[in-house]
């Protein structure tokens, strides 16, 4: 199958807006949902919407099925050795504040070191600042290469024996770069620190191997990769996550409940306190064997191919800035002179064309490339090159508009 | 090009984006009020000399988008010599605007402020035209709290 087939699988693609067909290049903020994911969703509130692990009726046999169905999917999808590694969070940002609340907060003191980058999204970046200020451990950044890369010589340098995290995202959500997770793990490793990493732009554009990447927790959010909003998944290693205590208590979570004391279920049911996202998980199982069927180094390939496209178009256009690699995922981060991004999105949307434009949650990243905002436009497997040759053109009128009324 | 993208960047405000009124800081015992607009990174330094209940002047600083720039140069020109309650209703009148609808235009010389109601077909773009005047509100505000 190709883009243009993919595409016909999304219904909200195929409307116009503000009288202009509807160019969708904001997959990287949350992207569409195929037809198989909403029937998925639609099929369990009609079918059997039931709570899971409790009762004995039917319903609720079959909801539990779906849920820890899902989960086994999840286990498959990013390569983690048992169900009991995968835990649903809400989104990435819940997953990663699970690993700082319960891990951080327990294994750091003062001396100790935390180690992210100046690219991460707030969501990697604030967790951490909270656990530095209540154990008094040190939040230290690696710094980034002009182009907005990672210099392994710099994650040696900046890694210490006495660094006892590291977490660092995939793919910037910004500037597109692919970072050497890998390699970062072993230094990680190499002085005694936990990897974790912010997947949140990754898996949803390429084949994710936890064992490989060799991380010890991995985060990333169902929304961005063709399911449903409010699920997420954090994988952590048995060994880690066996040791960790809960950071939410309620129902669902335990075993014996005393008038003192209780204890919990084994994993991973203990990080998931109260009623779960049953509709959630199995709209994001559905995402995965949606991108299972289409597969995901098709989806990289096409992005890949998209984005050295949409490179090429805006070279040719005067007076546009590019952040970022040139070696890039799906995105395109750029300014206009003269023309605040905020322009420049109002414009495009007037020709149907929705594109993000602000800080992106990356504020230390505005800072360092020394912007207050940019505009992005970030692709996916239904996005063609018709669609850059729209933007394209949206960003020629705004050029024109803004050119005509100064 | 649509009619409501040519309603939203008037000339007027074009003008006042690249020509920018009342801007800098008040060095003197002024009211400072910093405020950001965090969804979408906007900035805004605002400057006020509050003098017996009445806005002496205003300056503003801040990095943004033409429509919150522009606003907040059109909003120090309109708030300047007007008694605090009066800049208050006017910010109300203003957001009247700003939300479509009908709004009180024969109180107070508007002038140029009409040229932003076309914000009102953008409500993505509302919070910027509305940041310098809450900033304003904010700053007398706290001047009234000072002196209770």
């Amino acid at each position: 199958m190709s883009a243009n087939e993919w595409r016909k699988l999304f219904p909200i693609l195929d409307q116009e807006v503000n009288g202009k067909p509807l160019v969708y290049l904001d997959s990287a903020a949350t992207s569409q949902k195929p037809i198989q994911v909403i029937e998925a969703l639609d099929k369990y509130y009609k079918e059997y919407n039931s709570n899971v692990h409790r009762g004995v009726h039917t319903l609720g046999t079959r909801a539990t099925d779906g849920y820890e169905g899902a989960r086994e999917k999840v286990r498959r999808f990013i390569g983690a050795k048992s169900t009991q590694e995968i835990i649903f969070t809400r989104g990435t940002t819940t997953a990663i504040n699970t690993v700082a609340r319960s891990y951080g907060m327990a294994n750091l003191s003062e001396g100790d070191e935390i180690v992210i980058t100046p690219m991460e999204h707030h969501s990697n970046i604030i967790p951490w600042q909270q656990v530095a200020k209540t154990t008094g451990a040190t939040l230290k950044y690696i710094p980034l290469q002009p182009d907005g890369t990672i210099d392994l010589v710099d994650v040696e340098n900046t890694v210490t024996e006495h660094t006892k995290i590291v977490s660092v995202m995939q793919v910037s959500n910004v500037l597109g770069t692919i970072n050497p997770i890998k390699e970062i793990a072993a230094i990680a490793h190499k002085n005694g620190a936990v990897m974790v990493v912010d997947g949140a732009q990754s898996a949803p554009h390429m084949k994710v191997d936890v064992q490989d990447l060799d991380c010890d927790f991995f985060a990333f959010s169902a929304h961005k990769m063709c399911g449903p909003t409010g699920i997420g998944v954090l994988y952590g290693k048995k060994a880690l996550l066996n040791k960790m205590d809960p950071v939410e208590f309620g129902g669902e979570m335990i075993d014996f409940v005393g008038l003192q004391e209780s204890t919990w279920k084994e994993l991973p049911w203990k990080f998931e306190g109260g009623t779960p996202i049953i509709a959630g998980a199995i709209g994001l199982g559905a995402a995965i064997d949606f991108l299972e069927q289409v597969g995901l180094d098709n989806v990289l390939k096409h992005e890949h191919v998209l984005a050295e496209y949409a490179m090429e178009r805006l070279s040719e256009l005067d007076g546009v800035t590019i952040f970022g690699p040139k070696e890039r995922a799906g995105l395109v981060t750029f300014n206009l002179d003269d023309v605040h991004p905020h322009d420049v999105a109002t414009v495009l949307d007037s020709e149907g064309i929705a594109v993000r434009a602000g800080h992106h949650c990356a504020q230390p990243l505005m800072k360092w490339l020394d912007v207050t905002a940019t505009a992005r436009a970030s692709f996916y497997l239904y996005n063609t090159e018709d669609d850059i040759d729209a933007f394209l053109k949206g960003l020629t009128t705004a050029k024109e508009y803004f050119g005509h009324v100064f | 090009m649509s009619s409501n993208l040519d309603q939203l960047y008037r000339q007027v405000i074009m003008d006042h984006y690249k020509n920018p009124r009342n801007k800098g800081f008040i060095e003197d015992n002024a009211l400072t009020i910093n405020m950001n607009n965090p969804t979408c990174g906007d900035r805004i330094q605002l400057t006020l000399k509050v003098e017996d209940g009445k806005i002496e002047s205003a300056k503003f600083d801040g990095e943004g988008c033409s429509i919150s720039l522009a606003s907040a140069s059109m909003m120090t020109q309109a708030v300047k010599g007007l008694p605090v309650e009066d800049a208050v209703k006017l910010a109300k009148i203003f957001y009247d605007m700003m939300l479509g609808n009908d709004y009180d235009d024969e109180s107070y010389d508007l002038g140029d402020i009409e040229a932003l109601s076309g914000v009102s077909k953008f409500p993505a773009r509302i919070k910027c035209a509305t940041l310098a005047w809450k900033a304003m509100e904010q700053g007398v505000g706290k001047d009234e709290e000072e002196e209770e």
